[in-house]
Order: structure tokens, then sequence, then C-alpha cells
């Protein structure tokens, strides 16, 4: 039900944090070693964050090589993946399906930081699904003009879900000097800024295909992610907010159920695309809305990672 | 590492800087030139702090006001209280024979806490002025050295350098040793691997500073910025 968002945790640098997720999803894999892009590559914002990374990873070949201490998490793992052409995803996926280790695979289709894909994304999907018969879930883009004809789109193609969302591209100035503070100029902004998108795009995605749903950007609170899964979404991927608070998962579970239970669901789940029912869901307590302040809610964060 | 919410038991005027002083609950000091990430009240990301000093029951940053994070973390009320996660990063390493201290304005912030794990060794700080120069105080023995005076030019031979400082100081400190211990900086989102914000190239290639520094041998090409694209 919780997941971290692709490219927001090192399971193998933070292996405690990873544990507290239902899934781990490991930052894009691409057919070739990437270094990134140059520093400097992230910068704050008001309500959210820009980073410009650029799929650093260390390529498909030295990357399966980790797979046996990724096992050893014990959670299923998920492998984001990543190229520029159909075929790149076809590869990654033929390669990916001879893991038994892995679960699913994460196509991702809507990097702001690098070239897009030549192809549009229900090519890929069907590229991708000739190549495998693990789960397949399309993350997309927000910025896309229908993202909901494109989730239809991905699922005639075979996609099992969705991830919803990436980034948005963003830009941030240096106060002072009224320049670029990323080295690439632009980024992709992600946090708080991202939720209301998120929202939107899952929303319009469950109506238009009743796919499963990763639904993220921006969740900080377990009452924003009952949010994210009342609009349709059936796992809450966690991004920004790790960087901040790596004992995020577990109180943001806590506070899911907790929240969930406050309108009269048995357990998150049963939540599930609520926003599209007649039926008004009325929280049994006054519903805290400055929820921003997630320690002060849940009481003092004491992980060791 | 480690995550708690520390209360601030005061921000103190050393110079223009600012000493942000933590009652330090259950948190381990860490070894000199390790950090922290600190969570401005009303930010979204927590800042990078090397450890100034860890005296009996408490912690001690010392703060450069430079932008919106450090500025609520020096308008901390006392009694308030900061999220704080470490000891972070690879440290400074304490085995050396003839230690000399090397500080550069901010970079002074680590040293009080290594001077104290190394006995009071002898150290040479530089500042851009007088007033920056006040925050010596902190570290006993210093030779003080200030622009248009640099600090390179009033290090000793024959001495094992450990500094913290802007980078051209420190390339003037490899210049001098190639066995001397360098601690950098870069923008870090988490502290803890997860973001690769903090990517610097390390002897060729990029690199996260927090996994692999910040504490990094001169005899380690490192580059923060201004890389080709």
């Amino acid at each position: 039900m919780i997941l971290n968002a692709s490219g927001c945790l090192d399971a193998l640098v933070a292996p405690e944090v990873a544990r507290h997720l239902d899934s781990f999803v490991t930052k894009t894999v691409t057919p070739l070693p990437r270094g990134g892009n140059a520093p400097v590559r992230i910068a704050e914002t008001d309500g959210g964050m820009l980073n410009s990374i650029g799929l650093a990873n260390p390529g498909i070949s030295q990357f399966r090589e980790t797979l046996p201490r990724l096992a050893e998490l014990g959670i299923p793992i998920w492998v984001s993946v990543g190229g520029f052409c159909a075929d790149d995803y076809a590869d990654l996926c033929t390669q990916l399906d001879a893991e038994a280790v892995v679960d699913t695979i994460e196509l991702n289709v809507s990097c702001p930081n690098v070239a897009a894909p030549d192809e549009a994304a229900h090519e890929i999907v069907s590229a991708a699904r000739a190549a495998t018969e693990k789960p397949l879930f399309a993350k997309l883009s927000p910025a896309l003009p229908d993202v909901a004809a494109v989730a239809v789109a991905a699922a005639q193609a075979g996609a099992d879900g969705l991830s919803l969302v990436n980034t948005l591209r963003g830009l941030a100035l240096d106060p002072r000097t009224l320049r670029p503070l990323l080295a690439t100029a632009t980024g992709g902004l992600s946090g708080p800024a991202l939720r209301p998108v998120a929202l939107a795009a899952v929303h319009a995605c469950y109506r238009a295909t009743r796919l499963p749903i990763v639904g993220m950007g921006g969740i900080e609170t377990g009452r924003q992610a009952l949010e994210l899964v009342a609009a349709g979404a059936s796992s809450v991927g966690l991004g920004t907010v790790l960087f901040a608070d790596p004992a995020a998962p577990a109180r943001i579970r806590s506070e899911l159920l907790q929240a969930a239970r406050d309108h009269g669901f048995p357990s998150a789940f049963a939540a599930r695309a609520c926003a599209h029912e007649d039926v008004c869901r009325v929280a049994a307590h006054p519903v805290a809305l400055s929820a921003n302040k997630p320690e002060e809610e849940a009481g003092l964060s004491n992980l060791k990672v | 590492m480690r995550s708690e919410r520390l209360s601030v038991r005061a921000v103190e005027r050393v110079g223009p800087y600012r000493l942000l002083r933590l009652e330090r609950g259950p948190v381990e000091p860490g070894i000199p030139g390790q950090f922290f990430m600190l969570r401005p009240p009303g930010r979204l990301l927590p800042r990078p702090m090397s450890l100034c000093l860890a005296p009996p029951g408490e912690l001690w940053f010392l703060l450069d006001v430079i932008g919106p994070g450090t500025r609520a973390l020096a308008e901390s009320e006392p009694g308030g209280e900061i999220g704080v996660l470490g000891p972070l990063g690879n440290g400074f390493r304490l085995d050396v024979a003839r230690p000399l201290l090397v500080g550069g304005g901010i970079g002074v912030a680590p040293l009080p806490h290594l001077s104290e794990q190394l006995g009071r060794p002898p150290a040479v700080l530089g500042f851009r002025t007088d007033f920056h120069a006040e925050a010596a105080v902190l570290v006993p023995s210093a030779e003080i050295v200030v622009e248009p005076t640099l600090v390179a030019e009033a290090i000793p031979d024959g001495r094992d350098l450990l500094a913290c400082g802007p980078e051209p100081m420190l390339e003037a400190v490899r210049a001098l040793a190639p066995t001397a211990q360098l601690a950098w900086e870069a923008p870090m989102a988490c502290g803890y691997g997860a973001c690769h914000g903090c990517a610097v190239e390390i002897g060729g290639r990029l690199a996260r500073l927090c996994v692999e520094g910040p504490v990094v041998s001169a005899a380690t090409e490192i580059t923060t910025r201004n890389l080709a694209a």
C-alpha cells in the first residue's frame, strides 16, 4: 500500500527506511550507465523542490548484480526502467523478466530531466508487454494535455497499472543573480505544490481506466494519502517527504489508517475511489485541516536508520 | 544515524554568524566532520550542517545566514524544536601524528569539535574581516589571518592538515599537502544517499558527497561546481 517514489530512496544505503515500505521501487535503470546531470541538481522552491538528477544509475548490467542485496529487504522489488526508444524498454524488460526477485516493472516514460523517448507511451508499453509477463506500471507525466487519454492507451497496450505522477518541469532563479539555480536551468518540481496536480491526474485516470494506481505527489501526511486513495489510488508513493523525514513511511501508514477510520472505513483501501461515489462520507471527527506539520501530529519520530 | 526533534536552548551571535545550541537528547555527536540534517521551521527541506561542538547535554551548530533555511534556523526561539537527522557521512580520520587544523570563513564550523577530539592542536583560521574572525573564539590555540592574507600563506611545513573552508582554500591546501583531509560541501536534500542531489565529481566520476564525504583525502581529485554538462 505504501511505496517510495522512484529515485527518492536508496535501499542499499538506507535499508531500514525501505523495510517500512510495502514495496521498494528502485531508481530508474537505463540500458547504459549514466552519471547524471551536472550539479547543482537540487533547489528548494516555495511549496516544493526542483531536482535535475538526470537518471543517474549504474546501467542494467551492474544493477542486476545488486538484485540479491535488494532481495534481502524481504519486500517486493519494483524496478523502474527508462530509455530513449521503445526498443530500450523492451530490452530492459527482457532482462528483468529473467530475474525472479523483480516483482513489478515501472516504465518511466515521463522524466522531465532527460530527452523524451521517441515513441508515445502506448508504443513503449506495447514493446515492454511483449518482453515480459511481469506486472507493468506506466509512470506518466502530469504535464500531458490529456493524461487520462494516455492512461487509456497504456491500458490498451497492456499496462497493468499506472504510477501517477512524475514531476512537473519548473525553474528557480538565484535571488541575488537572477540566474537559474540548477545547472540544467529547469528541473522536476515535487513536493506539496504537486499535490493537487497528482490528485487530479489520479482522479481522471481512475475514472478512465479503473486500473490499479500508485498515487504520488507531495504526500506528507496520512490525511493527504487518504485523499489520493479517495481519488482512485490503490497505493501511495512517498517522494520528497522521505528526504526530510526518513521515518515517514511508518508515520504515514499509521496516520492513513486512522484517517480512513475517521471516515468510517475499516481500512485505507476501503476508501478507494470514494470521491467518485454519489454517497457522501462525512468524517466522524472534525478533520485536522492544518495537516502540514507531521511531527506535531504523530509525536516524535524515533527511527534508527 | 538517528531522527529526533531536539529543543532549542539558545541562539547566540558569534561575529556575523549564529551559534545554534540544541539540547542533545539521545543523539550521538558522531565523529568530527560528520554532519546533521537540520529541519528549519516552515521549510520543506532540511539543511546539512556539520557539528560545531558537543558540550555536555548539547549539540552546537555554527550557521552562516545565507538564505531562508539558515534564517529560519537562526530565528529559532529557545524552547522550540528542530528536527535533526544524523550523524551522517564520513568525518575526519583522527589517527594523525602532527595535526594542524585549517579553516576559512564558515568552514571553521566543524573545527571546535575536531580540536577537542584531537587534544587542542594548533590551528590556522582565515577570515574576510575582523568581524568574521570573531568566530575564532570557538577554536583554541588558533592563529588568525584576515584578508588580504590567506590561510595557505600561514601554514607551516610538516603537519597533517585537516581543513574545511571555501573551495579555493581547499585547493590551496591540497597543493601544499596531498595527504591533507578536506571537508567539502554541496547542496543536499536528504543527507543519507536518497536524493542524489549532492553529486560532485570525485576521482573523475559523479558521486554523492553525503555517502563518500564530506571529508575526502586531498589525494582524491574532487570538483564540486562548474562541471561541464
